[in-house]
């Protein structure tokens, strides 16, 4: 094992949807500093949308809503837990990201007018903007990146962040074929690794079938929280309707401005509003529990033309082995609903809301340290907000460095990094990955799958923090199997996390995503507040306490407005 | 530790007779590194069952040579 130094002005670190417009918009703003974009995959396939995007969901259009509206939105969909100034940094800044990547070569869809084409999928609002030929999506951010001569180094994982005296200075990183160690000096760095996909073990036992891509293994979460960096709001799960079986959404939202809907097994609607929400998914699970099951997304009662148009979008886009799962079933939408279960748990403030907690620059609580994307707790903000969150950290980093000198890393740290690395390779016969990734996230839906129990989580929360001493036996044969075990690494902390956060929060908030059998109702005198996890760097344990919420920009009255997508 | 190899159906099938040699662009586009070169064929194989059906490989392969299959366990 090597090591590899260098040192640059900015370090991206995920070259995904946030990570390729922060490189951008940090090399527009301030074009002599040096820009580096670490990736683990390579860029021009990498991250949630690597095979493309079929809509946005969190467009917000002049003419068609405001920045406001959909602040208002979001407050009431998340229950009232959120920052208001960075939600509607993504209501401002949208418009702007759509007609940027049109200049890229992106093509939103258009009516007979040439005006964007919103489809109505909110409970109150349209910020539903489909992308049918968004399939290249990836490849033209990655030739932007290119473009602007960014450096790019593709298949380096970072491990860890880098701190000196509360300051973030440079991570560590592996190179995941060669095995060798890097060592990256940075004056700003922006963690923009997507959700934790890895967490929950899909109900087809393949390790690798998850909703979110699987490189997307929780490592900004880890990373961040093991540098002293703030979590909000972990307890608010990620969990999604899906296709059975298949890893795919079955698309309610693209479907339904077409006629399609989620019926339960006689046909009928149970849910007033396809947009996911946890109290979407708490009506699917009540559905499911009440002898109405299963539920499908219903298009065969629409005619060829309209079913065929479903088709092209579902199949060229996003998750383009739909068609062929379908085919190898025997399955046709003009006979057969679309059977959907409740996915796997993760965590993705992209869906829902629990990430490193950020402001409206996206700065985390560490001077140095930004976050964007999935991984940054900015309520529902989906793939505009990660644009958005991309730009704002990367333009806000580009003023934050001018004053800024590089640190100095502790070589004490360093070695005790390169010993964690190196601990699975000098085991080569130690447990397969496979085998310690499994059985971990067996437990995780063991015991932290909504509905919530007490006991199960205490349970959950002791096994997850033995398995500790698992780690210490993982073996790996060479650096890509030393990859995987790294990432089991980040998935227990971030299970670790989700238990220590669901056992504190003791209510029930945002439907299903926190929905506890002991205290199954909202209780918003005591917990209208983020719920923050860190780090204690006296003793290493982890802490969590509440934090009151930042003051609205815009009033809103939960009492009176309250989200409620049952069909009564 | 004692280990064993278990046999696995694996979802990316590669057709060799179409596989080029020199080309490395589906091992390069993988999001999940699982492909690589076997050294005694020249030709790309699916070296780690690690696959989230996502058809990068297959859309890239230039010559045809790649089919991807739902995995066996979500078929």
């Amino acid at each position: 094992m090597e090591i590899i130094n260098l040192e640059v002005d900015f370090l991206v670190v995920g070259g995904g949807t946030a990570g390729c417009m922060a490189a951008v918009k940090a090399k527009q703003k301030s074009p002599d500093s040096s820009i580096l974009v670490l990736e683990k995959a390579n860029i021009r396939r990498s991250g949630a949308i690597a095979m493309g995007m079929d809509g946005v969901n969190t467009a917000v259009i002049p003419g068609n809503s405001t920045p406001e509206q959909y602040v208002r939105e979001i407050t009431i969909a998340n229950d009232g837990i959120l920052d208001q100034s960075a939600v509607h940094k993504t209501g401002l800044l949208g418009f702007d990201v759509i007609q940027e990547l049109e200049e890229w070569g992106v093509k939103f869809q258009k009516d007979n007018e040439g005006k964007y084409d919103l489809k109505q999928v909110h409970r109150v609002g349209k910020y539903v903007l489909p992308m049918p030929e968004g399939k290249d999506l990836k490849k033209i951010l990655s030739r932007q990146v290119k473009r602007n001569k960014i450096k790019v180094i593709n298949r380096v994982m970072a491990t860890s962040v880098l701190t000196q005296n509360g300051r973030a200075i440079g991570i560590t990183g592996l190179d995941v074929r060669s095995g060798d160690m890097y060592v990256i000096k940075s004056k700003a760095i922006l963690l923009c690794t997507g959700a934790c996909g890895r967490l929950g073990l899909p109900a087809s036992g393949y390790l690798y079938g998850t909703y979110e891509n699987p490189t997307n293994a929780g490592d900004g979460y880890s990373m961040a929280y093991q540098a002293g960096a703030k979590l909000s709001n972990i307890e608010c799960f990620q969990i999604n309707p899906l296709i059975k079986d298949y890893n795919g959404p079955a698309c309610a939202y693209v479907a339904s401005p077409f006629g399609a809907y989620t019926a339960n097994a006689s046909g009928n609607r149970f849910i007033s509003c396809d947009y996911w929400s946890g109290q979407m998914m708490l009506e699917v699970w009540r559905e499911l529990n009440s002898g109405q099951g299963p539920v499908h997304l219903k298009m065969y009662h629409l005619d060829e033309s309209t079913i065929s148009e479903i088709e092209t979008i579902l199949f060229d886009n996003e998750r383009p082995s739909r068609e062929r799962f379908h085919a190898g079933r025997g399955e046709n939408y003009r006979r057969d609903g679309v059977e959907m279960n409740i996915s796997e748990i993760g965590l993705c403030s992209g869906h829902s809301a629990s990430g490193v907690q950020v402001d409206e620059f996206m700065r985390t609580s560490i001077p140095g340290l930004y976050a964007a994307g999935d991984m940054a707790n900015v309520p529902h903000n989906y793939m505009i907000g990660a644009f958005v969150s991309g730009r704002v950290a990367a333009e806000h980093a580009m003023d934050y460095i001018k004053d800024i000198d590089h640190g100095d890393v502790d070589s004490d740290f360093i070695n005790t990094e390169r010993e964690r690395l190196l601990a699975p390779l000098n085991n080569p016969n130690g447990i397969p990955h496979t085998q310690v990734e499994y059985k971990l996230r067996r437990f995780v839906n063991d015991y932290l799958q909504p509905p919530k129990s007490p006991k199960n989580m205490k349970i959950g929360l002791e096994k997850f923090i033995d398995y500790k001493n698992v780690l210490d036996e993982l073996g790996a044969r060479d650096p890509h199997e030393l990859m995987r075990c790294i990432e089991i690494h980040f998935i227990r902390d971030c299970a670790e996390m989700a238990a220590k956060a669901s056992l504190y929060r003791t209510e029930s908030r945002w439907g299903l995503y926190h929905y506890r059998l002991d205290f199954p109702n909202r209780n918003d005198e005591e917990w209208m507040c983020n719920t923050i996890i860190k780090k204690s760097l006296d003793n290493n344990e982890m802490t969590i306490f509440k934090e009151d919420l930042k003051p609205y920009l815009f009033d809103v009255n939960l009492n009176e407005e309250k989200y409620d997508v049952s069909v009564a | 530790m004692a280990l064993t190899s278990n046999r696995v159906d694996v979802p990316v099938i590669v057709d060799e007779s179409k596989c080029l040699d020199k080309c490395k662009a589906c091992i390069e586009v993988c999001p999940l590194d699982v492909l690589a070169k076997n050294p005694d064929t020249g030709k790309a194989y699916m070296k780690y069952d690690e696959c989230w059906f996502c058809l990068p490989c297959e859309k890239e392969c230039p010559v045809g040579a790649i089919t991807v299959q739902i995995p066996f366990l979500l078929r």
